[in-house]
């Protein structure tokens, strides 16, 4: 049955036709918060978020908000649109929309929730849209608009089998009044979501016509790099360019907010310019903290009480009357983003107006803050979002934007600001180190009575970059606790308290953020459980799963398709975990070898639940996304703090999973017509267990610290 | 500043700079072929990969000096089309995630199949392994390759 949905006062609907232009449609559709949107629509009653272009020629232009950098928005978002406006999808065009304040809603894209905070105003907008063009033909034939229906771009009359393109409707369509009431299509009338439509950005990304900041040449144009201070907390002291200002195409040297920056007539130049300069830096307070402080800091600040982000019932007492109880420690590093495109901008800067070419996740933001490095009114700053050579929250912050804008505005001339990889590993915001302290409670009949988990770790949202140790007001920040708090597991006591442990090393949203580490943690020490137990992993998370349909759904789905219950090829052995979050049920079964501390892992069976699916290619390719990039976190590189400074520079010290090393993956999707979760970072966060847990069902040793030394073991 | 000549593409080209300035660089800020990426600049991901005379080959490591007189092959000159059967199945499968690694992975991939039209999985790994992909395609390359040996082979 189709849903029937009232187009409400607060969604504006603005229509217009220029002619020879066709229909141009612009939606503004509230966000979920009432009350913010309630303060936009005062002010703001005409600034749509949903924009689609129908031409005179009948192809359609549909723009996209949000930043592409390989999760597949230029494909999804319009496939939603498109679907509900009943487009032939081969006349369907996309289009990048730059920042602007209001104009596309929120253009911050990350929490893996473009999907699924736009899945309902893209549908009403794609069925208004339709509805006024049925109207238009329907007036047009003078006949009944219920004999009448869409088709592939065009409304087609059913008795006489007549049929008008949809950019031949644009004039008459553009004059009639937006339908208070459309209907949207039920999951069975979908024709293009849920199909495998190839993404729009894959040809220009095979043949290098793709075009990324870095691409991106102006007139007159000169390149910059920057050399940041490498103590965080740091700063300048002297430096002296002589030497650099005498290599050819060096053009200039000189202080910028952050560090130094070197401008010349090439890339190649600039960064011969930058290893000449001779620096002289202050090291501040931090030019002697290192990882191992920062460990006996954790350590320390886990022997206190944290701020509790969950309560039921007792769980000391609980834990006291227990038959057994279980603790352990589980520690996870700081990890840097490493996009394969390192920060890179590109700024015009002139006395009146400012244009930039930026791969940016918050696009709105960096235009604000180009604004005001400038001083000029933010009308006068144009951004525009260039693909991303990877994002996974690196690029939700725009320090290298502001670089750009600085350098630009400092030497009057468009620039292409480039980082060298050694500062973009040095210069990120990590994923915060964190240290879980937990301890389980069982029954004697092996069940778990109480369950407690401390997660001490640096704040992203209350942290503070400049001296250690930081002084801070102990706070609960819930986002540290995602993954721990929320556990589905039915269990009578919990308690899950956070312990802020800040450091002057920068923190921020790393692919799938606090539940990276919160579910390697936790998985884990429920497996943990399930051996002191003597019960099966599978069947003593599935127990405890008897509240959590769809938890228990994927750990089913995984363990079926992976054969859990069947043995292993020989000298293999399985790990299993589940995980849900940003909206998205996973779990993962992982099969492994361990021989001489060598350990492989050979398959991974991935089952998700991210309600509907609007792309099962997209989806899949953000399992095995997520699955290798958490993997790399497992199994590879982690970063480390020497001197106040990141230890590690590069790939060679700092290595990413190789295609040799890769599992061979397969993903299974539950069919659901829930409305669609979040798919680019859940798949990430039940890795690390599951193949912890699979080490384990291989070795017996338990992993409680990542990335996996399989020679540093105890015992080993 | 030295003047060399270069044939890019089947073209002849002259550019003036240093001569131990790296490919890499000649080829996107002064040839304007920026279809080629730099990510590690030492020769550890493999996002630069051209074609040296037809061996895949590190631009962000090779002197003007030393390509001078070789033929090189940037992903703008893999095809006239954009069609190679790489980069057929590379859109078949639907490899290419964020896509900044993918010039490079499919310069190795056209490389390894000159070579070897039939290569197993082993043969890939150890064509494949020095090209790193931070969004994990691997899994989609593996198939893309076998894919495109197939059509090779059916000519
Ligand atoms: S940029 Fe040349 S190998 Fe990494
Ligand atoms: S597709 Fe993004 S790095 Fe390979």
């Amino acid at each position: 049955m189709a849903e029937q949905t009232t187009i409400s006062r607060r969604d504006f609907i603005k229509v217009s036709s220029a002619a020879g232009a066709g229909l141009v449609i612009g939606f503004y559709l509230p966000a979920k918060n009432r009350l913010l949107a309630a303060g936009i629509e005062s002010q703001k009653s005409f600034e749509p978020n949903v924009w689609i272009a129908i031409n005179t020629d009948n192809s359609v232009t549909l723009t996209v908000g949000r930043s592409e950098m390989g999760q597949g928005v230029r494909t999804s978002l319009p496939m939603i649109i498109a679907d509900e406006m009943d487009l032939d999808w081969s006349q369907v065009q996309v289009s990048q929309a730059p920042a602007h304040p209001d104009r596309y809603g929120s253009q911050s894209t990350g929490s893996s929730r473009s999907v699924r905070t736009l899945w309902t105003p893209l549908r009403k907008a794609g069925a208004t849209a339709r509805e006024m063009l049925l109207e238009a033909a329907s007036r047009q034939w003078m006949v009944n608009k219920s004999e009448c229906y869409t088709e592939n771009g065009a409304v087609i009359h059913s008795k006489s089998e007549r049929k008008l393109a949809y950019g031949d409707l644009t004039t008459s369509a553009a004059k009639l009044p937006v339908p208070p009431k459309v209907s949207l299509k039920s999951a069975e009338e979908f024709t293009i979501i849920g199909k495998n439509i190839p993404r729009t950005d894959t040809p220009q990304k095979v043949d290098g016509t793709a075009t990324f900041a870095m691409d991106i040449e102006i007139p007159g144009m000169v390149h910059a790099t920057v050399v940041r201070c490498p103590i965080f907390g740091g700063k300048l002291k002297s430096f002296d360019s002589r030497k650099a200002m005498q290599i050819d195409g060096v053009l200039d040297v000189f202080e910028i907010e952050e560090g130094l920056a070197v401008v010349a007539e090439s890339t190649w130049n600039s960064f011969e310019g930058r290893k000449a300069v001779d620096i002289i830096w202050d090291e501040g307070a931090t030019g002697d903290l290192d990882s191992s402080k920062i460990d006996e800091m954790l350590i320390s600040r886990s022997k206190k009480k944290g701020a509790v982000g969950r309560k039921a019932g007792n769980a000391k007492r609980a834990l006291s009357e227990s038959a057994k109880i279980i603790d352990a420690v589980y520690e996870a590093p700081f990890q840097a983003h490493a996009t394969m495109e390192p920060m890179c901008c590109v700024a015009d800067v002139r006395n009146d107006m400012c244009k930039i070419w930026a791969p940016t996740q918050l696009p709105q933001r960096a235009q604000k803050d180009a604004a005001k490095i400038t001083g000029l009114p933010i009308e006068k700053v144009e951004l525009n979002v260039t693909f991303l050579g990877g994002g996974f929250g690196r690029r939700s912050f725009n320090d290298f934007v502001s670089d750009a804008v600085e350098i630009s505005k400092r030497i009057t001339k468009p620039v292409k600001l480039l980082w060298a990889r050694e500062d973009d590993m040095q210069h990120d915001y990590y994923r915060p180190v964190s240290r879980h302290i937990l301890k389980g409670g069982l029954n004697e009949h092996g069940d778990v009575t109480a369950l407690t988990h401390r997660v001490v770790a640096p704040s992203i949202i209350f942290s503070s970059y400049v001296t250690f140790p930081v002084p801070f007001r102990e706070k609960l920040d819930k986002v540290a606790l995602e993954g721990a708090k929320n556990v589905a597991y039915n269990i009578p006591n919990i308690l899950v308290d956070y312990k802020m442990a800040n450091t002057a090393i920068p923190v921020g949203w790393w692919r799938s953020v606090y539940d990276s580490q919160n579910a390697f943690a936790t998985e884990c020490f429920i497996d943990e459980l399930a051996t002191a137990a003597e019960k099966d992993p599978f069947e003593f998370r599935l127990e405890l799963l008897s509240n959590s349909p769809r938890d228990a759904g994927v750990l089913h789905l995984a363990a079926e398709e992976s054969g859990w219950n069947t043995k292993p090829p020989i000298g293999r052995y399985r790990g299993i975990s589940c995980h849900a979050s940003f909206g998205s049920y996973v779990a993962q079964v992982a099969e492994v070898s361990v021989e001489n501390d060598d350990l492989r892992v050979h398959r991974v069976v991935c089952a998700i639940d991210c309600g509907q699916v609007v792309n099962p290619s997209i989806v899949k390719a953000q399992m095995e996304s997520g699955i290798v990039y958490g993997l790399s976190a497992t199994l590879k590189g982690e970063i480390t703090i020497e001197r106040g400074r990141v230890a590690q520079s590069n790939f060679h010290d700092f290595p990413l999973l190789r295609i040799d090393e890769t599992p061979e993956i397969e993903v299974y999707l539950v069919n659901s017509s829930e409305p669609p979760t979040g798919v680019g970072e859940p798949g990430l966060p039940p890795i690390a267990p599951a193949v912890a847990n699979a080490v384990f069902a291989a070795s017996g040793k338990r992993i409680r610290r990542l990335p996996i030394r399989m020679g540093d073991l105890p015992g080993a | 500043m030295p003047r060399f000549i270069l044939t890019v593409n089947g073209k002849e080209q002259s550019v003036s700079v240093a001569p131990d300035t790296p490919l890499l660089w000649v080829l996107r800020d002064d040839l304007g072929l920026t279809g080629t990426k730099y990510s590690c600049g030492r020769g550890l991901c493999g996002t630069c990969t051209i074609h040296l005379d037809g061996e895949p080959t590190r631009s962000c490591m090779t002197t003007i000096e030393y390509a001078e007189d070789q033929e090189i092959t940037t992903i703008e000159g893999l095809s006239q089309d954009g069609l190679h059967p790489v980069q057929k199945a590379w859109i078949a499968e639907d490899v290419p995630q964020c896509g900044y690694c993918q010039s490079g992975q499919i310069m190795t991939a056209a490389a390894l199949l000159r070579e070897n039209s039939m290569p197993t999985d082993s043969d890939i790994d150890v064509a494949m392994k020095m090209n790193l992909c931070r969004c994990g395609t691997y899994q989609r390359i593996r198939k893309a390759i076998h894919r495109a040996a197939e059509e090779m082979r059916r000519g």
